[in-house]
């Protein structure tokens, strides 16, 4: 099976302050040498803490940002370097969906505007035609007819997603990016979100990029999993195995810290000590080993690699598996 | 520390050549103002006009002319006049910078208690009466002109109640040094003082307790409240605290733009000799020199202040001192 | 006993009318318990222990009903007296760390200022308390860390330094308002860790608030459920998590996805959103999303006899 998108090496870096502040420029590696493949048809799920880099990731993905080194290859072509008008067409294949769907809706058009607006711009399709795709695309999200004549900020934020994720589906794309689409939401609502993505994957046979930091929702809708650390991916594997067998100490700590509602015998809990460190003085060698609770010598200056072993695929001279 | 202060000097040095370079390239620029026909008079024959043009140098390039002019007023100190001839321009703006220094900096002793009192008082007792009552005040206050406010000022104390024992004290018109006559200088100015921070007072209060209000809605005054403190406390100490932030750096650019030169209406109506009158004048017959001196003084006035903000910002803000 | 809330009412007077936000809530707090608040956002988690330290200042609010700490009535008290429980016997620690200290002192500053006002010390001695509760909540290097203003701080130290400033004066109620929720996972993990320690050690009671039933259940000995200002269900943790009673509780359990185990095809939802204050149903706030409604749902459901407290009329009909 030839993947829908071939990350190779990818790494962004941004520079903050100035040469006149007092600390100088500084380098940010917000995504350090990330490289993946996308299948089509599965939905591949990127987990990290704040600040790990994974909403720079799905930016660089969908080339919201100019990506730093590495190259991009989507649908068999070549983006690493497009400029914006060369991505235009290639837009259609490849949507995103952000976390506060209010802030990226504009709050003075009507939704049925916001809907219409990627099918008058990429397929110039006529006025009727419109009407009824807006309409077709309001029923596949769960929202109503007559919905779309009102503005954003009359809907709650549940519905608003709603909304952004009918936007992002309008031109069928191949690839949708969804930036922690449910962090917003109530529980309740975000069942009902998450129901309604993988009933649209199913439909539409997409593919998704699912960014999220609550592991639970996670592990719901990915195929496959991948664990970012300071702008790397420490660990990546399918679902199931990710949460069942971790591989990697971190990937371990942090499924082992997620409180679960129902007591489960024989848990044993590990408590990371330390924040997460910040990208712009990362730790020497393996970007983990001072919080690690395995960590060794080596770790302090041999920065690991993702390798696989034992079916597993790790960042870790020392996998628990 | 070295390098902001070296960056800032930069900056000023920069900010005074590009105003000093407009300043020059309008006044050339605009049609019928040939400086030379104004200094040679209005009958002159055309060799008076060649000499003159000779003389001040009117012939040579334009940079030549420019260069000229800055020695003029930063090396040798001569620039002279082209209304009054042999005039010493330089000289005559240092001697207006002490009355206009004593205008503003007393009017901001004062513009500065008074806005505190009010935009605090109106903070802690606001949507009730006293708040209402103190913004309606500071709403007049910065509505009222201050060349009127002036002109109401002096008729009241200099002619229609100057008999009466409330303001027998209120000298004539004028500015006393300080030196010569401490007692004169400070009677002279309080009516002047006033009359300039009563705009100011209104700005400044209604402007402190927007902010102090919006402090006032933040979670850590929550908190705060949560400790067990005083609503005194939590007004001064923690919202009116992160509030002086706005305040300070309102007040100086206000106060850079005053001492150079923006306290013209009020020196005007008080017979105050400062350097908005100067410039004032000045323009009224264009004469460069003056012009180009005092506008000098003030962009370096008003970098200066702002230098100064730059510098109690980072004192008062902690976030700025990391980052 | 400590705290005994009767039929506390909160309502705000607005243009459209009186908003009730919380209607008729009753509990009580044990010495040294931990109560859980769990609910969806805008259910009044955070107006109940707003109301029982006294800390809703907008004049359009109502507050009526009784809240007694220790027998004494607060609800009415002179804010005079009021000021001297809150940070003394009362403390809270609130959600978001990043704005709950003001930015232009240092946390040893901040903590001192609690101290200084309810204790008669001298400065150096406040100082030196500052120092310790910061070693005490973890924080590496208590004496450079006081001098450190909140933005040099990460988001769990901060909250750290929340604690600390929260347990200066061993507080025999301490509120925590979703003290986690802003934090990571890992550092979450820390937080709830150091809360249990010090709860062992300090004694106090604590009612914590959360959305997030996961941690509830690593913290909380009874939980009680709201729901559009209401108490649907109250029980320990066993016996909430082991029988949900009512079908809210019931469906928000099942709405969270699982850790371990099979994954289910579809999740479980609530359909619709959470009413509107403005105009909550008549009968059962939770009617109109309720897959198991009935005749009797018109009317308002009242909470059944303790141990398992439950607004619902499936109970009394079973
Ligand atoms: N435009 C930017 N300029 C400078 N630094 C940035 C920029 N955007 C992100 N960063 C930095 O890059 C790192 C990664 O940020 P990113 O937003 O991708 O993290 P994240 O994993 O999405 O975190 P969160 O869970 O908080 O959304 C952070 O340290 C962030 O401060
Ligand atoms: N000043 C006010 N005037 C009117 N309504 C208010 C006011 N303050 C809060 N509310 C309403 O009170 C309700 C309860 O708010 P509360 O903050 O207690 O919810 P919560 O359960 O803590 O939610 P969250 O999980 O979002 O923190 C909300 O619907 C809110 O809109
Ligand atoms: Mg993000
Ligand atoms: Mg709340």
């Amino acid at each position: 099976m030839t993947a829908l998108y071939e990350i190779t090496n990818l790494s962004k870096r941004f520079t903050v302050g100035s040469r006149f502040s007092r600390q100088g420029k500084r380098v940010v590696q917000a995504v350090d040498g990330v490289s993946l493949s996308i299948q089509p048809g599965e939905t591949l799920g990127l987990v990290g803490e704040s600040g790990c880099g994974k909403s720079t990731l799905g930016r660089c993905l969908s080339r919201l940002y100019e990506i730093s080194d590495g190259k991009l290859v989507f649908d068999g072509t070549d983006i690493s370097t497009l400029s914006t008008a060369q991505m235009r067409p290639l837009r259609r294949k490849m949507q995103m969906v952000f976390q506060d769907p209010y802030a990226s809706l504009n709050p003075r058009r009507r939704v049925f505007d916001l809907i219409a607006e990627p099918l008058r711009i990429h397929l110039s399709l006529p006025d009727a035609e419109v009407k009824s795709r807006v309409a077709g695309l309001l029923e596949q999200v769960g929202l109503l007819p007559d919905h779309a004549q009102r503005y954003p900020h009359e809907f709650s934020g549940g519905q608003r997603q709603r909304i952004g994720i009918a936007r992002a589906i309008a031109l069928e794309p191949k690839l949708v990016i969804l930036d922690e689409p449910v962090s917003a939401l109530d529980v309740s609502v975000q069942a009902q979100i998450v129901n309604l993505l993988a009933d649209l994957q199913e439909r539409l046979k997409l593919t998704y990029v699912f960014v999220a930091h609550d592991l639970s929702v996670v592990r719901q809708v990915s195929t496959r999993i991948a664990v970012m650390y300071l702008g790397s991916i420490v660990e990546i594997g399918d679902a199931d195995s990710i949460f069942d067998r971790p591989s990697h100490p971190y990937t371990q700590a942090l499924i082992s810290a997620v409180p679960k509602p129902v007591n489960s015998e024989g848990r044993k809990r590990i408590i990371l000590t330390g924040d997460v460190p910040s990208p712009i003085n990362p730790p020497s060698g393996c970007r983990f080993h001072p919080r690690c609770p395995v960590a060794q010598d080596k770790c302090r200056v041999d920065r690991p690699t993702l390798t696989v072993a034992n079916g597993r695929t790790a960042a870790c001279h020392f996998p628990i598996i | 520390m070295i390098f902001a202060i070296m960056q800032r000097l930069s900056q000023m040095l920069f900010v005074m050549f590009g105003i000093s370079l407009l300043v020059f390239l309008i006044f050339f620029g605009t049609p019928g103002v040939d400086p030379a026909a104004r200094i040679a008079g209005r009958n002159a024959s055309p060799e008076v006009l060649a000499a003159v043009r000779k003389s001040f140098g009117f012939d040579q390039p334009f940079y030549v002319q420019y260069l000229t002019m800055m020695k003029k007023i930063f090396v040798t100190g001569d620039l002279t006049s082209f209304v009054n001839r042999g005039w010493k321009v330089v000289p005559a703006v240092l001697d207006t910078v002490p009355v206009t220094l004593s205008l503003v900096i007393g009017a901001a002793i004062l513009w500065v208690v008074f806005s505190l009192i009010i935009g605090v008082t109106a903070a802690a007792y606001r949507d009730r009466w006293p708040d209402k009552l103190l913004m309606i005040l500071g709403l007049i206050g910065v509505s009222m002109p201050v060349y009127w406010l002036g002109e109401v000022m002096n008729l009241i104390t200099q002619s229609r109640f100057h008999d009466s024992w409330l303001f027998s004290w209120v000298p004539p018109l004028g500015y006393k040094n300080f030196s010569d006559d401490p007692k004169g200088w400070f009677l002279t100015l309080v009516i002047p003082w006033i009359t300039l921070s009563i705009l100011y007072i209104g700005l400044y209060g209604r402007v402190l307790r927007a902010s102090i209000t919006e402090a006032l809605q933040e979670d850590y005054i929550r908190t705060a409240r949560a400790k067990g403190l005083s609503e005194t406390r939590i007004l001064l100490r923690h919202a009116l605290r992160t509030s002086l932030i706005a305040f300070v750096t309102l007040f100086g650019l206000d106060f850079g733009a005053l001492v150079g030169g923006s306290a013209l209406l009020t020196e005007v109506v008080f017979g105050l000799q400062g350097v908005g009158k100067l410039t004032f004048d000045a323009l009224q017959n264009l004469d460069l020199p003056v012009i180009m001196t005092t506008v000098l003084y003030a962009s370096f006035f008003v970098v200066l202040a702002n230098a100064v903000v730059d510098v109690i910002y980072i004192l008062l803000d902690p976030r700025v001192r990391t980052s | 006993m400590i705290l005994e809330v009767t039929n506390l009412r909160v309502s705000f007077r607005s243009e459209r009318g009186l908003v009730r936000v919380l209607d008729g809530v009753s509990f009580t707090v044990d010495e040294g318990e931990v109560l859980g608040i769990v609910g969806e956002s805008g259910s009044g988690k955070t107006m109940t222990v707003l109301a029982v330290m006294g800390l809703i200042t907008d004049p359009n609010a109502v507050i009526e009903g009784s809240i007694k700490f220790r027998g004494r009535e607060l609800v009415g008290m002179k804010p005079r007296e009021m000021r001297q429980l809150r940070g003394k016997d009362i403390a809270m620690i609130f959600q978001d760390p990043m704005t709950a200290l003001t930015p232009v002192y240092t946390i040893g500053w901040q903590i001192a200022e609690q101290i200084l006002t309810h204790q008669k010390v001298s400065k150096a001695q406040a100082w030196q308390r500052a120092i310790d509760l910061l070693a005490e909540v973890g924080i590496p290097k208590p004496e450079e860390a006081v001098h450190r203003y909140p933005h040099q701080l990460s988001g769990g130290m901060r909250q750290r330094a929340v604690i600390a400033m929260a347990l200066t004066c061993n507080p025999a109620l301490l509120v925590a308002d979703e003290p986690t929720t802003a934090l990571d996972v890992t550092v979450q993990a820390q937080i709830l860790d150091l809360l249990r320690k010090l709860q062992a050690t300090h004694g106090s009671a604590i009612i914590f608030i959360t959305h997030d039933l996961g941690v509830m259940a690593e913290l909380a000995d009874r939980i009680m459920v709201m729901y559009a200002g209401r108490v649907v269900e109250r029980a320990t943790r066993d016996a909430l998590f082991a029988d949900p009673k009512h079908p809210y509780t019931l469906a928000l359990l099942n709405s969270i996805p699982p850790l371990e185990g099979e994954r289910p095809h579809r999740l479980q939802t609530i359909a619709g959103a959470p009413p509107s204050l403005m105009n909550l149903p008549k009968g059962c706030a939770f009617g109109p999303r309720c897959s198991r409604k009935f005749a009797a749902c018109e009317d308002r459901p009242t909470l059944t006899s303790p141990p398992h407290e439950t607004a619902c009329f499936l109970i009394g009909a079973k």
